[in-house]
């Protein structure tokens, strides 16, 4: 068991021919993700190195070959709409990778998405990573761009909106000898898919997670909200770090989501949120595994 | 991306908003033509206002002269003349600037509008709800956030659905919320839709009016107009707009800062003195923290991407000691699927490249880390290794002189 995916998931790419899709396809079926489709508009009947069939649309795609999940690597100008798409030909997941896609364009997408079944990841993200019990983890399912080798299977739920400062947690974990049950990145964006909540909420009722790490950031008030749940309804052990306790306020700090306008959604205000609600909050990026094994 | 308070009032004013009748200018001179045409039509007290891009100019004051704010009424075009050649080049500071201010460039000059009564409005992105929201007060004038800490139930929220736009019967629902009666209930629902196409139109982040005024005894009845109006732009969606990018004010930026943007950097200049190279935002604001927990100060905000390349590595570093301030430089990598002997590779070739005599702590991590540490420690002598985060930031801190 795991959130989200696992080794069965049925993949498939949108944006399998550019060259950052294809670089990170290769290094998914590697580690065993179970990728059935590419989706390249006007490349339809043509193979990805000869063995993943491409199609003209994400329907024909779902059509032929089963795939419930898809992971977006298409350009900004038309990544919100291959998320619609995906949404419209009834996927479940959809985990969109491209940066800088417009903020009213996820809005509309957004508002749409609640037409539809389909779950957002992203985008602006690292992708979704279930371990799997093989060496450097391989034989479970990685969608995105987030590197296999530092993960390993395991209990840990890690929710994260960053991407590094979640491969530098991961590592963390799995070189204490702990695992991961699921990674997910949910994004540097203001207006994303599942929230840091959606996700812990997902942890909570999966059998598999022991305990939940969540990885925040300046921008926003997703931790305080996800704080006061913990706090209410969340059965498991959980350990925080929140990034930009040096960000000077209003400046964007790489990510388009990290800027603290107000008192409220700096990193100290959400670090005293998660502390209020009795929630460990690690002091420095390197103490954050530490912090949840502790708890287990 | 910020636009200058001329700048959103033109984008506002093409749709539909009522702005005062003015001019932006760059001399004195100019300053005193525009204040002579408005004369002419009939304007008897004028305005100049500095543009920079910062609020609180009211209350600022200019650098060697507390007495001078950004913001001075005047009476003729001669007293025009003389309170632009008071603020053009020089530096203005207000409680939004860095502690150095900034210098004014630009004035804008106007027709001074009777003040009856001051409201606030905006449209901004409700990060919670993922909609835009509709924010007023019966309170403008003032800084926003002290008028709704002072009194927060006087702030009206009204949510708009990214489908249907602001419809009319919420804008009046607004307006009538702000105590305002009458036809007067109307106008302000115009103003308000203009003010969400304007948001709407220019994929901004926000757009702020304080305040807008009502001038009852004005010719035109009910008239209200935006007496100053701050817009922020989606750097996402300037792709898509052409004509806004051309608004970009270079001179507003760090010239450190517009030079790393040429190269695909995002970097951000701060006081201290250790300069940060790390690839990830996440990861850089933490190796940020880490440095201030250590009792050190970062120089720097710097994500050079996540895969980190050799030429960006180079870039980053060219960038970095660019600062004068900086006593020592922390790289923090991790390299998840890049290489880190080829990271370290790229590091190394730019510590030598850039000739910095500068003493440079390397704590790299991830695909093969052992062999590109290794690199580092035979091949460079000013390279400090570490291994972890946390050691890495105090061995900069000592570095940099405590």
């Amino acid at each position: 068991m795991a959130i989200l995916v696992d080794p069965a998931t049925k993949v498939l790419i949108q944006g399998i021919t550019g060259t950052f899709g294809a670089c990170h396809t290769r290094l998914s079926l590697e580690y065993g993700t179970n990728i059935v489709a590419g989706v390249t508009p006007g490349k339809g009947g043509q193979f990805f190195d000869n063995r993943i069939p491409i199609f003209d649309s994400v329907a024909d795609a779902v059509r032929e070959t089963g795939a419930t999940a898809s992971c977006i690597f298409v350009p900004r100008a038309n990544a919100a709409d291959a998320v619609l798409e995906a949404a419209e030909a009834g996927l479940q997941l959809a985990v969109c990778i491209t940066e800088g896609i417009p903020i009213h364009e996820m809005l509309v997408v957004k508002r749409q998405l609640s037409r539809h079944q389909m779950k957002l990841v992203g985008p602006n993200c690292p992708g979704i990573v279930t371990p799997g019990p093989e060496p450097d983890s391989r034989g479970g399912c990685r969608i995105g761009i987030a590197p296999g080798y530092i993960h390993r299977q395991g209990h840990i739920g890690v929710v994260s909106r960053s991407g590094t400062l979640t491969y530098e947690a991961v590592w963390q974990i799995t070189r204490r000898g702990a695992g991961q049950s699921t990674c997910v990145g949910i994004g540097g964006d203001p207006v994303c898919g599942l929230s840091l909540l959606d996700v812990v909420r997902l942890f909570n009722e999966d059998p598999d997670t022991h305990g939940i790490v969540i990885i925040g950031e300046i921008g926003g008030s997703a931790e305080q909200e996800t704080a006061e749940w913990i706090q209410n309804s969340c059965r498991k052990p959980v350990a925080a770090f929140v990034a930009g306790t040096t960000a000077p306020s209003g400046r964007r700090l790489g990510h388009a989501g990290a800027i603290a306008n107000s008192t409220h959604e700096t990193a100290a205000a959400k670090i005293a949120a998660f502390r209020d609600c009795k929630i460990p909050v690690a002091d420095s990026p390197s103490a954050i595994a530490d912090t949840i094994l502790k708890l287990l | 991306m910020d636009l200058h308070e001329y700048q959103a009032k033109q984008l506002l004013a093409a749709r539909g908003v009522a702005v005062p009748a003015g001019d932006v200018a760059e001399s004195p001179d100019r300053a005193r033509t525009i204040a002579e045409r408005l004369l002419e039509s009939g304007v008897r007290r004028f305005v100049v206002k500095a543009q920079i891009h910062a609020g609180g100019r009211a209350l600022g004051s200019f650098a060697g002269h507390p007495n001078k704010a950004g913001i001075t009424f005047c009476c003729t075009p001669e007293e025009v003349e003389h309170a632009a050649s008071e603020m053009l080049g020089k530096t203005l500071v207000t409680d939004q600037t860095r502690p150095e201010g900034k210098r004014v460039l630009k004035v804008l000059v106007e027709a001074a509008i009777p003040v009856e009564r001051e409201f606030y409005a905006a449209v901004a992105l409700d990060r919670t709800k993922d909609c835009p929201v509709l924010l007023a007060s019966a309170t403008g004038g003032v800084s926003i956030e002290n008028a709704v800490s002072a009194s927060p139930n006087r702030l009206v929220k009204e949510w708009i659905d990214p489908f249907l736009g602001l419809r009319q019967f919420q804008a009046r629902r607004v307006a009538a919320a702000l105590g305002l009666v009458g036809g007067s209930i109307l106008t302000a629902a115009d103003f308000f839709h203009s003010i969400y196409r304007t948001w709407w139109e220019c994929d901004a982040l926000i757009v702020e009016i304080n305040p807008f005024v009502q001038n009852t005894g004005h010719a035109t009845q009910h008239s209200i107009i935006a007496l100053d109006a701050r817009i922020t732009i989606d750097d996402n969606a300037l792709f898509k707009h052409p004509e806004l990018e051309s608004l970009r004010d270079a001179s507003e930026e760090e010239p450190i800062e517009t030079e790393a943007r040429k190269h695909g950097l995002d970097y951000i200049k701060l006081d201290g003195n250790i300069a940060c190279l790390v690839n990830g935002a996440g990861l850089a604001m933490a190796t940020m923290d880490a440095i201030k927990q250590c009792g050190g100060t970062p120089a720097n905000f710097l994500d050079v991407g996540g895969g980190a390349s050799q030429e960006q590595v180079a870039a980053a570093f060219k960038t970095i000691i660019t600062d004068t301030n900086v006593r020592a430089i922390l790289v923090n990598i991790f390299g998840g699927i890049t290489d880190c002997a080829i990271v370290a590779r790229g590091v190394a070739a730019a510590i030598n490249q850039s000739g910095a005599r500068l003493p440079v702590v390397v704590r790299i991590e991830g695909n093969n880390a052992t062999h590109g540490r290794a690199m580092l420690v035979e091949g460079l002598s000013r390279v400090i290794v570490a291994h972890s985060i946390e050691e890495a930031a105090k061995m900069a801190v000592q570095a940099a002189g405590g």
